[in-house]
């Protein structure tokens, strides 16, 4: 028997060759390639006067060095608008080069090629560029004043406001989250290679999507798409950053390799990453709500500011995930919510892990705090009674979500959920734990915070597999991989559904050279959107197997099974075939390449003279290709609780317990998931206590560095405690939801509960420092 | 510029290299030796992705030139294998407790906690935190690191490692220069049990 893989904490089959330094990332590749440096822009907001290069022409080993004058056809047209929306009608993308103005430090201005990067770099500083400088606008406070307004959006179910008035509460709130972003520990990077005499670009790039890229590249180069290939080796992280393309560079880098005839390589560096990416989560909300004594929701309305920065590339993604995200497992009555994203001379602003629902679930968290707190009441029991229940699945909110589509919860059982929690933590014990604490001079307290995650949005993804004549199982999917171990969970999907021994199977993603067709790896959808492809694809194989194996061995396809690779009679094992010599009865030939084939050439093969070799509905090989299309996303949820000790002098916050019950359907791989929470947890206990970008009023950005900017390390990621809660999804074949984000969303709404808890003091505005604490006490 | 003479021995292979006085060491593992398994985040010293052992001490390889590790014995990544090739105890500790997802960091985690069960081979757990409490990584939230600290720990109680490989005694020379040098003239050492990408 094939041992069950679906669901098994397996170890991840691409570790040995990570841990050997056999990766191959993007700056491992690409040795004969000649280097690429930009020079950026030092000013938040002025207008491009002149660019002298003459001084880098006598720089040794220069190659080319090119401005916005320089580009050539649709290259010297703004990026694209990635994701339209109605409501964004004053969308800006930026030129690959400036042209005329510069709306943030490190937008690129000229692009240098040299043989070597120190020699690039050397070049880029010899570059003069005069600026005449314009006023900047930065920070939300700055933009409302500014009012450069991107999108408007309003989303209203019910008369919000006038049900806020007639209830017998009501409360009003500030809340406001600072930037951070995504910080992968690999940067972006582009390595391009035009071959001329075959009139085809082969691009390497560090990205999420591989497919999009390509699109992207041949319309932008005008290549053919068929002469364009988008490979993603090993990526050192994503996070959302690099969902976002092309980027300047990654237009750049290939155009350049065209008219160079040579090999051009770019690799981003850490202070180009802070200035040059993307970051997230800076927004201010005014929060209304009017509850009944028991505290239930009556009516809830949001407005809120949006820094996009100083691009919109990725639309609105961003604000409208927060205006629908932040609903959470509660029923919120009537629900207005609007918002304006707003432009500043900042670094654009597009998804980090969690996506807008961080900010949405810290808002609407810290609203139920402040209800429990106005009338008296248990935190839980607050939000217990505002639960949607089991029973009212499907639950349909009445807005729009991010892709266009209902928002509708699929599954969930978010009381269940909380029961595990407060087990988990020792809710109904710590106020005991915390009198103790204080008798002893200690301030401890306790907060949690719930969500729920839309995941797996479409529109689609496809998967291909092929069982080749020697057995082996090949795997192509498009997405690409950023750490998430899809070499693993796509092969245990594999092995589960064609009955294949895991060690067959290769997987492949993010190559476009295997896979044409997909969309990409962001919002929790690998596992959902591919993995669900892949079963797909695998079952039409395994249907195909058992087909021809019926036939050749003369029983029915239904009484066939498939186990470690073989198919066999059901009840009958000595009457088996292997799935490799069924790859070799698939494709009739007429010349063998191996003595296995030659039963396969035309006079080994039996069979009747009636039907042709290939019948009119088939198609050689074993092999099949399927796609999985969801109606909409499923909704994944989970629920933190945090204990966390505060220093009566130094007001140091320390997290003594974190806490995680997590519901994402059915399991791959627990183990995988598992990590997936961990590295949220810890991204969002440095979202809430450590991480923040922090510019100057004239848009300077302070802390472009790992030293200035404070990801948190081992001293800082407390232990966490985990426990699983597994309501399928009925909306995919394999009842899965997706986990990749889930372990970032509470963190910051989490710790502001634990902190006010131990304090007493109201917590409105996260990430919170030490030092803030100690000024909020005073 | 003028380029210098460096020796080094990496991974008990002798190497000379002419390289600039400005080649970071990271730079010269990575590019001009081609052991890419060196890995750099920050290029400031601050992430650890790309410490390597310098005469057995871990070192953060993006601030050293190459020139001021003249005569040093080095050992990246690739070096903290298993003498016949598969993965050494630390490498394979990492697999075994899902130490690492995108990998980018892993090889500096890997070298600086090869030096730390050198000095601790029995850690707590609290030392092994605070043994990789350099050492950022941005995926894992560093709780299967410090379990993988504490299985590489195991491992090597229960099969000390023996003798460390033989060096090989032939020296390669290798020049850095705009040209640059083709892949296999420098792929010098095909490593061992080296991934197949597929």
């Amino acid at each position: 028997m094939t041992t069950r893989m679906f669901g098994e904490p397996i170890a991840r089959r691409e570790d040995p060759r990570l841990v050997s330094g056999d990766g191959r990332y993007l700056d491992d590749l690409g040795a004969e390639a000649v280097a690429a440096a930009f020079v950026r822009s030092p000013h938040a907001h002025a207008r491009v006067v002149d660019i002298d290069v003459s001084g880098a022409l006598d720089v040794d080993g220069l190659v080319a060095v090119y401005t916005y004058e320089d580009l050539t056809g649709r290259v010297a047209e703004p990026l694209p608008l990635l994701i339209p929306h109605p409501a964004l009608h004053a969308p800006r993308t930026a030129y690959p080069l400036a042209r005329d103005v510069v709306r943030h430090v490190g937008e690129p201005v000229a692009m240098v090629v040299a043989t070597d990067r120190y020699l690039a770099e050397d070049a880029a500083e010899r570059i003069v560029v005069s600026y005449e400088t314009l006023p900047p606008v930065v920070g939300l406070a700055a933009a409302r004043a500014a009012d450069d307004v991107a999108a408007h959006l309003v989303q209203e179910v019910g008369d919000a406001r006038a049900a806020i008035e007639a209830a017998p509460n009501r409360l009003h709130l500030e809340l406001e989250i600072e930037r951070s972003a995504s910080m992968p520990m690999e940067g972006r990077g582009v390595y391009a290679r035009w071959d001329d005499a075959d009139r085809s670009l082969r691009v390497y790039t560090s990205t999420q999507t591989s497919t999009s890229v390509r699109f992207a590249l041949a319309a932008k180069l005008d290549v053919p798409v068929d002469r364009v290939e988008v490979v993603t080796p090993d990526v050192g992280g994503g996070f959302g950053v690099k969902i976002v393309h092309p980027w300047p560079e990654e237009v750049l880098v290939p155009w350049a390799a065209m008219r160079l005839g040579r090999p051009v390589k770019w690799t981003e560096d850490r202070r180009e990453h802070f200035v040059s990416s993307a970051h997230e989560r800076g927004q201010l909300h005014t929060v209304e709500v009017g509850f009944d004594d028991e505290g239930r929701l009556l009516g809830l309305d949001v407005d809120f500011l949006h820094d996009n920065g100083a691009y919109t590339p990725y639309g609105i993604i961003v604000p409208v995930i927060t205006a629908t995200q932040l609903l959470g497992p509660y029923k919120p009555g009537a629900y207005r919510v609007e918002f304006r994203s707003l432009y500043t001379n900042t670094v654009q602003v597009t998804p980090y892990r969690g996506a807008g629902r961080p900010q949405g679930v810290f808002v609407m968290e810290r609203t139920m705090d402040a209800i429990a707190a106005h009338l008296g009441l248990d935190r839980t029991v607050v939000r217990e009674r505002n639960f949607i229940q089991p029973d009212e699945m499907p639950y349909d909110h009445g807005l729009i979500f991010q892709d266009g589509r209902p928002l509708e919860y699929d599954s969930g059982d978010y009381p269940a959920l909380l029961e595990k929690l407060k087990k988990l933590v020792g809710w109904d014990e710590f106020a005991e734990y915390r009198e103790q604490a204080r008798a002893e001079g200690r301030r401890v307290g306790i907060g949690l915070a719930c969500y729920v995650e839309g995941t797996g949005v479409g529109p689609y993804e496809g998967a291909h597999i092929r069982v080749e004549t020697s057995g082996k199982v090949v795997v192509s999917t498009g997405l690409t991989t950023q750490g998430q171990g899809h070499e693993t969970v796509f092969a245990q999907i594999t092995a589960a559904e064609l009955g294949v021994p895991i060690e067959a199977v290769t997987v492949i993603t993010g190559d476009t050279r295997r896979f044409k067709y997909a969309v990409g790896t962001f919002a929790s959808r690998a596992a959902v959107m591919s993995g669900n492809a892949v079963a797909l694809a695998a079952r039409k194989v395994r249907a195909k197997a058992l087909r021809i194996a019926g036939e050749a061995l003369e029983v029915d396809a239904s009484d066939l099974e498939v186990a470690d690779g073989v198919v066999s009679v059901s009840g009958s094992p000595t009457a088996q075939i292997p799935l490799s010599t069924v790859a070799v009865l698939s494709n009739p030939l007429r010349y063998a390449f191996d003595a296995e084939t030659q039963r396969a050439t035309q006079f080994a093969v039996g069979g009747g003279m009636d039907r042709p070799p290939i019948d009119e509905d088939d198609e050689p090989g074993l092999e099949a290709t399927d796609y999985y299309s969801p109606m909409r996303s499923t909704f994944a949820a989970g629920m933190h609780a945090a204990v966390v000790e505060t220093d009566p002098e130094t007001a140091d916050i320390r997290i003594l317990r974190y806490c995680v019950v997590h519901d994402c359907g059915r399991l791959i791989n627990p183990r995988i998931v598992e990590g997936q929470i961990h590295g949220g947890v810890a991204q969002g206990v440095g979202g809430a206590l450590y991480e923040r970008i922090v510019y100057d009023e004239n848009g300077q950005l302070l802390n472009a560095s790992y030293m200035d900017f404070l990801m948190p390390y081992a001293s800082e990621v407390p232990k966490i405690e985990t426990d699983h809660l597994e309501t399928p999804s009925p909306l995919n074949p394999l009842g899965i939801k997706g986990a990749g984000e889930a372990g970032v969303i509470p963190g910051a709404a989490v710790l502001a509960s634990a902190i006010e808890d131990a304090e007493g003091i109201v917590i409105r505005k996260m990430p919170i420092s030490p030092s803030e604490l100690w000024s909020l006490r005073s | 510029m003028s380029d210098h003479e460096v020796r080094l021995t990496v991974n008990g292979v002798p190497h000379t290299v002419r390289v600039p006085a400005r080649r970071l060491l990271s730079d010269c593992l990575r590019h001009d030796l081609r052991l890419t398994g060196t890995h750099v985040g920050c290029e400031h010293g601050v992430c650890g992705a790309c410490t390597v052992l310098v005469d057995g001490k871990p070192m953060r390889s993006c601030l050293l030139f190459a020139v001021t590790v003249d005569g040093a014995s080095i050992t990246t990544v690739e070096g903290c294998r298993a003498p016949d090739g598969g993965l050494g105890p630390v490498q394979q500790a990492f697999w075994d407790c899902h130490g690492l997802q995108c990998g980018f960091c892993t090889p500096g985690f890997i070298t600086t906690i090869t030096a730390f069960l050198q000095e601790n081979p029995a850690p707590t757990e609290e030392e092994a935190r605070e043994a990789i409490g350099g050492n950022l990584c941005r995926c894992t939230g560093y709780q299967n690191i410090v379990a993988s600290v504490l299985r590489a720990a195991e491992l090597m109680r229960s099969a000390p490692p023996p003798d460390p490989p033989p060096s090989d005694p032939v020296d390669h020379e290798l020049s850095f220069g705009v040209d640059g040098v083709s892949r296999d003239e420098l792929h010098d050492q095909p490593s061992p049990g080296a991934g197949s990408r597929s």
